[in-house]
């Protein structure tokens, strides 16, 4: 097992374009969605969203699961949200009362969700993480903030198997979780552990890189080429994010 | 005989913590165009041996030269890094970038190659080692085996005057151990190899010492076991 990038192979016009132009559109974006409070901008939004997913040609039942995750936590506010949220009562069931405006309220919620997730499946998850970090760096975004994502990405596997071979010596000596100390203290020592060596192991890797001549910055091999296409991209986007902003202002009512 | 590469005297290192020291009044010395196997049991001080020399691991009392050079401080070790290739013991220690092609490049880079030199660079070195076609695969997905090349293939592409090995045959099989074997003989720079193989050594290196906390004094390695 290791982390898939299941979306980040495909020959697709998204696929082709620079990442820098992709992760602006997508940050704008995002920042746009999450911060309207009305439905016509989530909606409209949401066909954006489904327009550049369909552009980038991705497999569609893997999009599928991944809104699954999504959805599934947004599963939970749709149970506590309406019920919790004030206003006029639409049903009550015993000492529960559901209100328009908290659905009203959550369904927003629930759209603008999908609409983020699947812009950023379609813009950002399409391009390979080691590609994301080498371009946010070229972005300027600060070094420490980059090298956190690399690493992570380098060692996040290193780690899943140093955590399995401990359950797996664990397992080989008997050990069967239950809910007693013993478990929950063999599960302190496990997480302990699994720190310990992740530290020794962050330590060694750094003396490896100084050891070749490392000083702090990362020279990067990947240059990117900026071509016609993207600044297409880039100028055909920036009406559309406007016209979300303008639809955001105008609030033409839906609901 | 001419000047030592590297010479180690009265050298006092003790690990944080521990009650005793690791070497006390230690002396060594490296000459050019040796190849030196250092051996010894667990926790004799090989490893702690080459980490010293790097710079990664600062003795209490003694002095260090090196190619020469007094080390007094941290960043005398900078340019000898340049120069003196290790080996980790464990090359998911040295392989932190994604891909192949990056993880070698890294080093000439960092000596201040251009992207296009860098990678000029790691496909000759690569290629020198038999790992042709490596360059876009990723770090964490080779086998052992591969790992173990590719981490030699970037201390390598540093082009180092002297290259330090730490356990490189540890989990290799057969077949890849005469590889580095065959890699190591066609060498024309100095090395010291910390291995726990007799049989190894034997092929790769002209003296052996046995580490100890005092010093380290080469014995020769019987001839006749040269032949692979």
């Amino acid at each position: 097992m290791s982390i898939q990038e299941p979306f980040s192979d495909g020959a697709s016009v998204v696929h082709r374009l620079d990442p820098r132009g992709r992760i602006v559109v997508a940050a704008i974006f995002a920042i746009l969605i999450a911060t309207t409070s009305t439905y016509a901008t989530a909606l409209a939004g949401l066909a954006l969203a489904i327009l550049c997913l369909a552009l980038a040609r991705l497999p569609l039942r893997q999009v599928a699961v991944r809104l699954l995750v999504v959805n599934s936590f947004i599963f939970f506010l749709w149970l506590v949200l309406p019920l919790t949220y004030p206003g006029d009562p639409v049903w009550r069931l015993g000492p529960l009362t559901a209100t328009r405006q908290g659905l009203v309220f959550t369904g927003l919620i629930t759209l603008k969700s999908n609409a983020i997730i699947l812009a950023l499946i379609a813009l950002i998850a399409t391009v390979p993480v080691v590609t994301l970090g080498q371009a946010l760096h070229q972005m300027r975004v600060p070094d420490k903030l980059t090298h956190l994502l690399l690493f992570t990405y380098r060692y996040i596997y290193v780690f899943e198997q140093e955590y399995r071979r401990l359950v797996q010596a664990m397992k080989i000596r008997g050990f069967r979780p239950r809910t007693n100390l013993h478990t929950y203290r063999s599960y302190a020592y496990l997480a302990a552990m699994l720190l310990v060596r992740s530290f020794d192991r962050a330590e060694r890797v750094f003396q490896a890189m100084l050891c070749r001549g490392f000083n702090g910055t990362f020279y990067s091999l990947t240059t990117f080429s900026w071509q016609g296409r993207d600044s297409l991209f880039l100028t055909a986007s920036l009406p559309v994010l406007v016209g979300l902003v303008f639809l955001e202002w105008f609030k033409p009512t839906l609901l | 005989m001419s000047d030592p590469l590297i010479e180690m005297h009265n050298i006092t290192f003790t690990y944080p913590g521990s009650p005793r020291p690791v070497f006390q009044d230690f002396h060594f010395q490296f000459f050019p165009k040796n190849h030196l196997g250092l051996t010894g049991p667990n926790g004799c001080g090989k490893t702690t041996l080459l980490h010293l020399i790097m710079g990664l691991l600062r003795p209490q009392a003694g002095n260090i030269v090196i190619f020469g050079q007094e080390i007094k401080q941290d960043k005398d070790f900078i340019p000898i890094r340049q120069k003196v290739g290790l080996l980790f013991q464990n090359p998911d220690d040295q392989l932190f970038c994604p891909t192949v092609m990056e993880d070698v490049a890294f080093g000439p880079l960092n000596q201040g190659r251009s992207p296009a030199e860098a990678r000029q660079i790691a496909r000759e070195t690569m290629e020198s080692l038999g790992l042709r076609g490596f360059e876009d695969r990723v770090t964490y997905k080779l086998s052992g085996g591969e790992k173990k090349l590719v981490s030699l293939a970037t201390v390598l592409a540093m082009q180092p005057q002297l290259l330090l090995l730490d356990e490189p045959t540890t989990g290799l099989d057969e077949n890849t151990r005469h590889r580095l074997i065959h890699i190591l003989q066609d060498l024309s720079i100095p090395y010291m190899i910390v291995s726990h193989e007799p049989e190894f050594l034997n092929h790769t290196v002209k003296e052996c010492c046995h580490v100890h906390g005092h010093c380290c004094q080469p014995t020769p390695v019987p001839p006749e076991g040269k032949e692979v």
